[in-house]
């Protein structure tokens, strides 16, 4: 069942089409990889899902529903979350004030605001940091603090910005299992991912964009052989 | 890990410091008997404009220091409340007790009416605006018959001291006691704020809007709150000062002064914690009132130099205010490691 769908999606700033006519579906418990090159557009799509950007034209439906032109806290009220690619945490509050504010969405109860986020804590694994400020955790320990609290918002729809961006390579495989246990909680995830091989082992469908443009949809072993994907953004590399 | 959640969640929400806990209830308690020790009127008067400004400076705080906005003109829900329960006191004879409370309404409307079209700014714009609102509405009273104008309103002197009439001309100690209420209440409102979902929600928006916002936080109905909530806590300040004084004019009542001198006091003092206003005021105040006491008349702008000085060390040294030098777990919250 779809969960979400992009439609016609365009987007440009000034002269440049940042997203053009941009079209697919994710269906419900799904993974959806996003690859391209930098500038290609994906972060501007995450903006414009989530309404940090005003579209120009398209529909976005989620649930049934056009979200197009909602604000950034309804669409996220109607039960989509997100991380950002350059990382926001609330640095000067604890790892469990972070992800309180963002329990507090569905729970007004303080006790029970703070049970449910140091569950999501434990979740990330960070339940010893919780009473760590946010500015004192490591790279990675901020990116699971980001899902933490994106998580705390009871999402039906994850869209996370390059995860495993910046982190070094010791952190990433505990990063991606735990991509996996939220794919394995029910969680429908939209991720943008440099790492080929992760976006390869995680997606169950593969979103190529290139100048703003969807040059590929398709599972991973299409995507890994379409040859336009390979002239703009794979090339040579090996794959595993 | 399941033991450590377990016990994570056997917790209390927040831990409590009984050193600070007595501390506090110890100062408390010396504040409510210091007048029995008959101090001198000077003293009185010292301690009333300490609470004053404290809850002023704790205003200030909250929109600062919560929600991040920087307002230069604060001094106009000052003004409201001082010309609110002046007003109805001299044209209807309403007990200003009452006006108080009106003054309280009045101001948070205007906050709410001059946050609105300020959404869009933010950071030094946001700060110019309300500077130029706050010289707007002194000017606006200048020039305003109903409330007469330039010269203010004289609040008519009752025989004798009257509670009704809020007015006490035998001794400062009732204003003593009724400014240590609100100056009590206010910190206990300041604390259970900074711990509600208001005040998480509001240190989220001061922090970062765009996370916040993608936390479902509508950020510009958090400024509002703010905003309205601060000219609550501010307007009552404006009603007593004009019963201590017995006279509201533009030029006192909407000073910009005011609104400078108010964050002066929370910039010293750590801005964005409940006891950063505390401490500025309780360091500037006094050096105010003793250069006025020793050099006469404005003090020789002495206060002024002070002021100047220590805002220039602090921001060089000490940018987090004077509160930290305090361990930040012993103030606000304990860091577990």
């Amino acid at each position: 069942m779809k969960i979400l769908s992009i439609e016609n999606l365009s987007k440009s700033f000034g002269g440049i089409k940042a997203n053009h006519d941009i079209s697919f579906d994710i269906n419900e418990g799904e993974i959806l990889g996003i690859i391209g090159p930098n500038g290609a557009g994906k972060s501007t799509l995450f903006d414009l899902i989530t309404g940090y950007t005003k579209a120009d034209a398209g529909k976005i439906i989620f649930n049934n529903k056009n979200i197009l032109g909602l604000r950034p806290d309804k669409i996220s009220n109607l039960g989509i979350g997100r991380t950002f690619q350059k990382l926001k945490p609330f640095a000067d509050q604890t790892l469990l004030e972070n992800v309180m504010i963002g329990s507090f969405l569905k729970e007004s109860n303080i006790k029970k605001a703070r049970d449910k986020a140091l569950e999501i804590i434990d979740f990330v694994d960070l339940i010893e940091k919780r009473h760590h400020f946010a500015g004192e955790l490591s790279t990675g320990q901020r990116k699971r603090l980001e899902l933490a609290r994106a998580m705390a918002i009871e999402p039906k729809l994850l869209l996370m910005d390059e995860v495993t961006g910046g982190v070094d390579q010791k952190t990433v495989p505990g990063l991606v299992e735990l991509i996996k246990k939220l794919k394995a909680s029910g969680i429908t995830i939209v991720t943008i991912e440099h790492n080929i091989n992760i976006i390869m082992e995680i997606s169950d469908n593969i979103l190529a964009l290139d100048q703003g443009q969807n040059i590929a949809f398709g599972k991973a072993k299409e995507i890994q052989n379409n040859q336009k994907v390979i002239d703009s953004y794979l090339g040579s590399v090996d794959v595993a | 890990m399941d033991s450590i959640l377990s016990n994570a969640k056997l917790e209390p929400v927040w831990h409590t410091n009984n050193k600070i806990i007595f501390l506090l209830a110890s100062l408390a308690l010396f504040l409510i008997i210091f007048p029995l020790f008959g101090p001198s009127s000077f003293y009185l008067h010292l301690m009333i404009m300490i609470f004053m400004y404290a809850v002023m400076a704790q205003s200030w705080n909250i929109i600062a220091g919560l929600s991040g906005q920087i307002s230069l003109g604060h001094a106009v829900f000052f003004g409201i409340g001082a010309y609110t329960s002046s007003f109805l006191f001299v044209e209807y004879g309403i007990t200003p007790w009452i006006g108080i409370f009106i003054g309280m309404i009045f101001s948070a409307l205007v906050a709410v009416l001059i946050g609105i079209p300020m959404l869009r700014l933010s950071g030094h714009y946001f700060a110019i605006a309300t500077l130029l609102i706050g010289i707007s509405f002194q000017l606006v009273f200048q020039r305003w018959e109903l409330v007469g104008a330039a010269s203010g309103l004289w609040i008519p002197l009752t025989e004798g001291s009257s509670w009704f009439a809020f007015q006490f001309h035998d001794s400062k100690a009732p204003y003593y006691y009724i400014f240590l209420i609100f100056f009590i209440l206010t910190f206990l409102f300041a604390w259970r704020l900074s711990r509600s979902k208001i005040g998480f929600r509001l240190r989220a928006v001061r922090d970062d809007y765009q996370a916040a916002s993608s936390l479902g936080i509508n950020v510009a109905k958090y400024k509002i709150i703010a905003f309205a909530i601060s000219a609550i806590v501010m307007a009552p300040m404006g009603s007593l000062f004009a019963q201590y004084i017995l006279i509201v004019d533009p030029d006192r009542m909407f000073s910009i002064e005011i609104s400078i001198i108010v964050l002066l006091m929370t910039v010293l003092g750590g801005i964005g914690n409940i006891w950063g206003p505390l401490i500025g005021v309780a360091i500037l105040i006094p050096v105010s009132e003793y250069s006025r006491m020793y050099l006469g008349g404005t003090g020789g702008a002495v206060d002024q130099i002070f002021y100047g000085l220590i805002l220039m060390l602090i921001c060089i040294f000490r940018p987090a205010g004077l509160i930290s030098f305090f361990p930040k777990h012993i103030l606000e919250r304990k860091k577990q490691r």
